[in-house]
C-alpha cells in the first residue's frame, strides 16, 4: 500500500468483517493508541551483540542507564521471544547469514535498531572485503543511531525515537503494521556464502553480469572500480558542474588509458627499486 | 664466531638473539642466512630446513615460546611471500626472529605445528589470507573467511569491491571533494560484493557449512562404549549467536554422551579486515583502529601500537623517546584498563557459570567510574585513541568537568587527582575485597571451576598461551617483566601465578592482578604529582609521520595477554608514510588454540565456562 | 561449613540491596531538585555502588573533551566584521588525516582567475563512516573543525540525513566556547585572541606596521597609538583578561609547545598547498 494517509477503507482489506454502514467511522485511533502503547512499553530486545557497540549496549542495560525504565530490561537470548533487534556492531558477510535467519525467526511485530556507524552504513570498516555496508542492505531498519560507538545515552535516545515512531503508527495503515495484511508475511531472503556473499534478490543482476562475462564483454566484476578522476583546481563553476554529474567523470573514456599508464609507471618504479635492491 | 662444539649447552640457552643467529648460521651453512635488509633483524631460513632449524631453536637455543607467526607479501620487491616467526624464551629476553620465503605462485612451506602447536591457528590464518600451503598441518582450512571464498585477500594484488586507491589519503577527498558519494553507489551490486571472472551461478553450492561439520567429524561411525552400548556421535553447534560466547564466536562440538570428543572453534564472524585497512592507512590513522581490536581495553592496544611504531622511528636519525610524564600517564591508563578488563571478564565468567548479571552489574558499576575518567581525559568512554607516537594526546585534565549543553543536562565537576586517588586508594580496593568475599568462597563457583579445563604448564607454553591463561598454569611470564617497556622496571609489583591451571586459578589470577594493578597505580599517583606540568609528548606531532624502513615487533602485556604488533616499513629508503605490513598478534585469537585441548573429555556444560575463563574478545580474535 | 561461602555472598547482595535505600533516604527529595549538587555526589566516586541517571529527564552532561561527530566553526552572527564567516581555510589537513576518509572538501576558487581561495565551497562528512576519533580537530591548524557534544542524532532514514553538508555542519564559535570553555580558552591563548588566526595575524601585522610608522614619525609618542588600537578592537580587549589569566595558570612549556605545534602545522599546510599546486600543474601537463 503506497499511501501513508490514514484511510479507514483499508481496515476492510484485512480479515475483519466490518458492516458497510460502519466503514469509515470506527474508532480505530484509540485502539491504535492502546496497541501502540502496549507494544512500545514492553519492547524486549534480543540478547545479541556483534562488536564494540554491544559493550555499550550492555552498559546501557546495566545499573547506570537502566533499560528497564523503558520496559526493555528483559533481554531474550532467543529471537522467538524478542521484539527488537539491536544490531550492535559491524555486520560482516559471514555474520549477515545468521542475522537474517534470526530476523526471520522473530515474531511480528518486530523492529530493528541499527546501533552505531558500522551497522548503519559500514562505519570505519566499510572499505573492508568482509564487511557489509549497513544492515539495511538486507533488512529493514527502523532507527539508526550514529556514533562510534554511540554512548549509552545516545542509544537511549535512539530507543526513545523508536518508541515515538511506534506511537505514530496506525492500525489502519498497512504500511505501519504490515503483519496484519492478508496471508503470512514474506521472510527476508537468506544470503548465500559463495565466492562472495550472494543476495538472492540480486540473482537477475548477477546472471546478467555473468552472461556479459561469458560473452567476453566487459563487466564491472573483477575490474578495478573506476578511478575517481582527480580534478585540478578549476574555476568553481566547472567544479559545481562536475559535482552535479559524477557519473560522467566515472565514464571518462580516458580512464582506462590513465589507469594503464599509472600501472605501467608503478611497475617500472618497482622494477627500478628491485634492481636497486639487488 | 662461536664455536658451538665447545660451547656448553647452558650458555646457548641464555645467549642473546645475535648469538643464537650466529650459532644457526654456523650449524646450518647454506640453509640459514642473515637478513641484511636495512632495519630488519634475524635470519632467513631455507624452507627445506625450516622444521629442523625450528627444532634447534626450540630445543638447543631454548626459545620455547612462539609468540607470533605471520606472512608478508613482498609484491614488487622480489615477488615472494615471507613467513615471519618471533620466538621468545619463557624466562624473558628479546625475540629471535626467523623467516622463510616462498614464491607467490605456488606458495608452500612446511608447517611448524609439530614444533610449536601454537603455530596452528596462525598458519591457518596465513593460509586463509595469503594462500600459503603448510605441508604437514593437521587441519589446514580457512579460519577467518568461509570455505569457498574467492582468493586470498591480504595479498597486495587482491582488491576489494570498494577499493578506491592504493594508499590513504585518497585524492578524491580534497581539494575537490565535490564527488561525495557512498562507495556502494559506484558498485554494480550496490553492496560490498564482487564475483570472480569465471563465476557460474548454476554451479554454485554453499560449502561453507558443510565443510564445518566435516571438520568436526560428523561422519563418524558408530562406536562401542565400555559397557557394549553402541552410540553415535552427536554434533552440537554453539553460536555465532549465543549469549555465552562473548560475541559472535562459534563452536562445533562433537559429543560422546555428555563428554566432548572434539571442539572446533569457528571464527571470523567479526573479521573486519583490520590488517588490510591498516596497510592502506598511514601510521597515525591506525591508532584509532587499534581501539577497536580489544574494545574493552583500548588504552592497552594504543600503547602496544605506539611502542611498535616508536621502535621503528628509533631507527631513524630524528627520534626522541616519550617524555617521562607521558610514560607515567601511559602506565596509569594501561593499569586502569587492566582493572576495567578484569572486572568485566570476571563478571562475564560468573554470567557463564549461571550467576546471571548480578556480579556483572556490580563489576560494571566500578567500570563506569573508570570510564568516566577515560572519557574526561581522552574524550571517549571506550574508543580512547589516547596514545601518540612519542607521548599521549593531551595531559590529563585539571578537573573532570562537564558543561550543560542540552536540555536536562546535569553537571559534574571533580578534581582529577582527587578523583583518581579516591578511586585507587579507597573505592577500588574496597570493591575488589568485597568482590573477593562475594565470590571466591562460593561453593558453586569452586565446584564448577576447580579441576575443570586444566591446562598444564608445558602445554600452555607450547600452545603459545599468554596472559592469565598462561599464568594460571603456573608460568610466571609477563611481558612487563620478561621484556620490560615504559617505566615498568622502576615499579614494584609481582607477577601473579596459579598452580593447577584450571578455571579457578585463572579467576584467582585475575582477581589478584587487579590488586597488583592497584599497587602499581599507588606508585603512579605520586609520580603524576611530581611530573605535573612537564611535557606529555616529545617533539611535535606530525599528521603523517615518515617512518624509516625496517621491521619492528612491539608487544605489551595487555589484560588478555601479550599483544604484539608486527609493523614493516618497506619500499622507500627515505621512509614510508604507510606501513607495508601491519599485523596484530592478538592474545584472544592465539589463546583459543588451547580451547580444543582444554575441553577434550570435559562435559558440555563446562564449555562456556572454559571459554569464559580464556576471556576472549571477538574484535581482537577476528580483527 | 559447606554453604558458608554462598551465604556470605548472599549477605553481600542483601547489603547492596539495602545500601541503595540508605542512600536514597540520605538524599530524600533532594534527588528531584535541580539546584543542589546532589547529582555531583551521586555520580561521584564517594557513593556506594552507582546511581541510575534518569535519562532523558536527567542527562549526564558529557565532559569537555567528549567527541562525537565533527562540526565546523564559523563566526558568530553578531560578529562586527564578518558574521558567519568560515574559519575553515580548506587546507585539507582534516581530509588527509581522517582515518576512514569520511571528509570531502571542495576548495573554493576565484571565479575570475581560477586560483584557490582559502575557504571551502562545499564540505561533507559522512557520519555513517566517521569513527569519532578526533584527529580532524587535533590536527586542524586553524581551530576550525571541532568535535560536537550533541549525541542525540538518531534518525529514521539515513540516506537523507547522514551525510552532513556544510549547512548542517556549521555552528557559531560561541557554541564551541560554551561546550568546551577550557579548551577554547587554551586555543585562543595559543592564537593570541578569540578571533580566527588569520585575523589576529593580520591585526598584529597592522599593529606592528603602525607602531613602526609611529616610531619613525614620532618616537616620543609611541604608547598613544597602541592604546587607540586596543580601543578600536573591542573583541581583543574583551578577551584580554581571561587570556591573561590562562597565561598565568598554564605552565610555560605547554604554551610554547602549542605555539610551536601550530606554527609547524601552518608550515605543513603551506607546503601541502604548494605541493598540491605543483602536482596539479604537472598533471595538467600530462593530460
Amino acid at each position: 500500500m503506497s499511501s501513508k494517509e490514514l484511510d479507514l477503507k483499508h481496515v476492510h482489506d484485512t480479515e475483519f468483517p466490518l458492516p458497510a454502514e460502519m466503514q469509515g467511522n470506527v474508532a480505530v485511533t484509540s485502539l491504535s493508541r492502546i496497541y501502540n502503547w502496549s507494544r512500545r512499553s514492553s519492547m524486549w530486545p534480543m540478547l545479541f551483540g556483534l562488536a564494540c557497540c554491544a559493550i555499550e549496549m550492555i552498559g546501557t542495560a546495566a545499573s547506570r542507564f537502566d533499560l528497564s525504565r523503558f520496559g526493555m530490561e528483559v533481554m531474550r537470548a532467543t529471537p522467538r521471544q524478542s521484539d527488537l533487534m539491536i544490531v550492535s556492531g559491524t555486520v560482516t558477510k559471514k555474520m549477515i547469514v545468521p542475522i537474517v535467519r534470526l530476523y526471520n525467526q522473530m515474531p511480528e511485530p518486530k523492529y530493528i535498531l541499527a546501533m552505531g556507524a558500522c551497522a548503519s552504513g559500514g562505519g570505519p570498516f566499510k572499505e573492508g572485503y568482509n564487511v557489509v555496508s549497513g544492515i539495511d542492505k538486507y533488512l529493514p531498519v527502523d532507527v539508526y543511531v550514529p556514533g562510534c560507538p554511540p554512548t549509552p545515552q545516545a542509544l537511549l535516545y535512539g530507543l526513545i525515537a523508536l518508541q515515538k515512531k511506534i506511537d505514530g503508527q496506525s492500525l489502519a495503515n498497512l504500511d505501519d503494521v504490515p503483519w496484519y495484511g492478508v496471508g503470512p508475511s514474506e521472510p527476508a531472503p537468506i544470503p548465500i556464502l559463495g565466492p562472495d556473499i550472494i543476495d538472492p534478490r540480486q540473482m537477475d543482476l548477477i546472471r546478467r553480469q555473468a552472461e556479459l562475462a561469458a560473452r567476453g564483454e566487459p563487466t564491472y566484476v573483477r575490474e578495478l572500480p573506476p578511478v575517481v578522476k582527480k580534478v585540478k583546481a578549476v574555476p568553481s563553476k566547472v567544479t559545481k558542474a562536475a559535482a552535479a554529474a559524477p557519473a560522467e567523470i566515472a565514464e571518462d573514456p580516458r580512464r582506462e588509458e590513465i589507469l594503464k599508464r599509472r600501472l605501467a609507471a608503478l611497475a617500472r618504479k618497482r622494477a627500478r627499486d628491485a634492481a636497486k635492491a639487488n | 664466531m662461536v664455536d658451538h662444539a665447545a660451547e656448553p649447552v647452558e650458555t646457548l640457552k641464555t645467549g642473546t638473539p645475535e648469538d643464537a643467529a650466529a650459532y644457526l648460521l654456523e650449524k646450518f651453512p647454506g640453509a640459514v642466512s642473515a637478513d641484511t635488509r636495512p632495519g630488519f633483524q634475524g635470519v632467513i631460513v631455507d624452507p627445506a630446513k625450516l622444521v629442523e632449524v625450528a627444532q634447534t631453536i626450540k630445543d638447543e637455543l631454548g626459545y620455547d615460546f612462539l609468540s607470533s607467526a605471520t606472512a608478508v607479501d613482498y609484491l614488487g620487491y622480489g615477488d615472494h611471500l615471507e613467513m615471519v616467526y618471533h620466538a621468545y624464551r619463557i624466562s624473558g629476553g628479546t625475540a629471535l626472529n626467523f623467516k622463510a620465503q616462498t614464491d607467490r605462485e605456488n606458495a608452500k612451506l612446511p608447517s611448524l605445528v609439530g614444533v610449536w602447536r601454537g603455530a596452528d591457528f596462525q598458519e591457518r590464518e596465513a593460509y586463509d589470507l595469503y594462500g600459503i600451503h603448510f605441508d604437514g598441518h593437521p587441519n589446514l582450512k580457512r579460519i577467518l573467511l568461509w570455505e569457498g571464498f574467492d582468493g586470498h585477500p591480504m595479498r597486495k594484488d587482491w582488491k576489494e569491491a570498494y577499493y578506491e586507491d592504493e594508499l590513504k589519503p585518497f585524492d578524491s577527498r580534497w581539494p575537490d571533494g565535490g564527488g561525495v558519494h557512498r562507495s556502494e553507489e559506484k558498485n554494480v551490486f550496490g553492496k560490498n560484493v564482487r564475483y570472480p571472472a569465471d563465476f557460474d551461478l548454476a554451479k554454485l553450492t554453499d560449502i561453507s557449512e558443510e565443510s564445518l561439520y566435516k571438520m568436526a567429524g560428523v561422519d563418524v561411525e558408530m562406536h562401542a562404549m565400555d559397557d557394549g552400548v553402541r552410540t553415535d556421535t552427536l554434533v552440537v553447534n554453539m553460536g555465532p549467536h549465543h549469549p555465552s560466547t562473548h560475541g559472535v564466536f562459534r563452536m562445533i562440538i562433537s559429543l560422546n554422551g555428555e563428554s566432548i570428543n572434539t571442539l572446533e572453534p569457528v571464527m571470523g564472524y567479526l573479521h573486519r579486515n583490520h590488517e588490510k585497512i591498516g596497510e592502506r592507512n598511514t601510521y597515525l590513522m591506525n591508532m584509532p583502529y587499534t581501539d577497536r581490536l580489544d574494545y574493552l581495553s583500548s588504552m592497552g592496544n594504543n600503547l602496544g601500537y605506539a611502542i611498535a611504531v616508536e621502535q621503528l622511528m628509533a631507527l631513524g636519525p630524528r627520534y626522541s623517546p616519550p617524555t617521562y610524564r607521558a610514560e607515567v600517564i601511559r602506565v596509569l591508563m594501561a593499569e586502569l584498563t587492566r582493572i576495567v578488563n578484569h572486572l568485566w571478564s570476571i563478571g562475564f565468567l560468573l554470567n557463564d557459570l549461571g550467576a546471571f548479571f548480578t556480579p556483572m552489574l556490580y563489576a560494571n558499576n566500578e567500570r563506569e567510574k573508570i570510564l568516566d575518567f577515560f572519557e574526561a581525559a581522552s574524550g571517549s568512554r571506550m574508543m580512547c585513541n589516547y596514545m601518540r607516537f612519542g607521548g599521549v594526546f593531551k595531559d590529563i585534565p585539571e578537573r573532570i568537568k562537564s558543561m550543560a549543553t542540552m536540555v536536562n543536562d546535569r553537571v559534574r565537576d571533580y578534581d582529577t587527582m582527587q578523583f583518581l586517588s579516591q578511586m585507587i586508594n579507597e573505592r577500588l580496593p574496597r570493591f575488589i575485597d568485597e568482590y573477593d568475599r562475594y565470590l571466591t568462597e562460593n561453593e558453586i563457583l569452586r565446584e564448577r571451576c576447580i579441576g575443570v579445563g586444566v591446562l598444564p604448564a608445558e602445554d600452555a607454553i607450547n600452545l603459545s598461551a599468554v596472559g592469565p591463561l598462561l599464568r594460571g598454569s603456573g608460568v610466571a611470564y609477563d611481558v612487563r617483566r620478561a621484556e620490560p617497556y615504559s617505566i615498568y622496571p622502576e615499579l614494584d609489583f609481582d607477577i601473579v601465578v596459579g598452580k593447577n591451571g584450571d578455571i579457578f586459578d585463572r579467576y584467582a589470577v585475575r582477581m589478584q592482578e587487579m590488586r597488583e594493578s592497584l599497587r602499581i597505580l599507588r606508585q603512579i599517583l605520586p609520580r603524576l604529582e611530581q611530573t605535573k606540568g612537564e611535557p606529555i609528548v616529545s617533539g611535535t606531532q606530525a599528521y603523517s609521520p615518515r617512518v624509516p624502513p625496517g621491521e619492528s615487533y612491539g608487544r605489551v602485556e595487555n589484560p588478555k595477554g601479550e599483544l604484539g604488533y608486527y609493523v614493516v616499513s618497506y619500499g622507500d629508503d627515505k621512509g614510508t608514510q604507510n606501513p607495508w605490513r601491519y599485523h596484530v598478534r592478538a592474545p584472544s585469537f592465539i589463546n583459543l588454540t588451547a580451547l580444543g585441548p582444554m575441553t577434550r573429555g570435559m562435559k558440555i556444560a563446562d564449555v562456556v565456562t572454559i571459554l569464559g575463563s580464556i576471556d576472549i574478545v571477538l574484535g581482537e580474535t577476528d580483527r | 561449613m559447606y554453604g558458608m561461602g554462598i551465604l556470605k555472598g548472599l549477605g553481600i547482595t542483601i547489603k547492596h540491596f539495602f545500601a541503595t535505600y540508605t542512600d536514597e533516604i540520605r538524599y530524600g527529595l533532594r534527588k528531584y531538585t535541580k539546584a543542589v549538587d546532589n547529582f555531583q555526589i551521586r555520580q561521584g566516586p564517594e557513593t556506594k555502588g552507582i546511581f541510575t541517571s534518569m535519562y532523558p529527564d536527567e542527562k549526564i552532561a558529557v565532559p569537555e573533551r567528549f567527541r562525537f561527530v565533527p562540526f565546523l566553526v564559523v563566526n558568530d552572527d553578531d560578529h562586527p566584521d564578518a558574521p558567519g564567516a568560515d574559519w575553515c581555510t580548506a587546507c585539507g589537513i582534516c581530509a588527509k588525516v581522517c582515518p576512514p576518509q569520511c571528509i570531502w572538501i571542495v576548495r573554493a576558487s576565484d571565479p575570475n582567475t581560477g586560483r584557490p581561495v582559502p575557504r571551502p565551497d562545499e564540505f561533507y562528512i559522512d557520519i555513517d563512516i566517521c569513527m569519532n576519533c578526533g584527529f580532524c580537530m587535533e590536527f586542524c591548524p586553524f581551530d576550525a573543525i571541532k568535535m560536537d557534544h550533541d549525541y542525540e542524532l538518531a534518525s529514521y532514514d539515513r540516506t537523507t540525513v547522514h551525510i552532513h553538508d556544510h549547512e548542517r555542519l556549521i555552528k557559531p564559535f560561541s557554541y564551541w566556547k560554551s561546550i568546551a570553555p577550557t579548551t577554547a580558552t587554551e586555543e585562543a591563548e595559543a592564537r593570541g585572541g578569540w578571533e580566527h588566526i588569520d585575523v589576529i595575524k593580520e591585526r598584529k601585522k597592522r599593529e606592528a606596521a603602525a607602531a613602526r610608522a609611529a616610531a619613525a614619525a614620532q618616537p616620543a609618542a609611541a604608547p598613544a597609538p597602541q592604546a587607540s588600537t586596543a580601543a578600536e578592537t573591542p573583541a581583543a580587549a574583551d578577551v584580554a583578561a581571561p587570556v591573561a589569566e590562562a597565561v598565568a595558570d598554564a605552565p610555560a612549556p605547554v604554551v610554547d609547545e602549542a605555539e610551536e605545534e601550530r606554527k609547524k602545522a601552518e608550515r605543513l599546510a603551506k607546503r601541502e598547498a604548494a605541493l598540491a599546486r605543483k602536482k596539479a600543474k604537472q598533471e595538467g601537463g600530462d593530460n
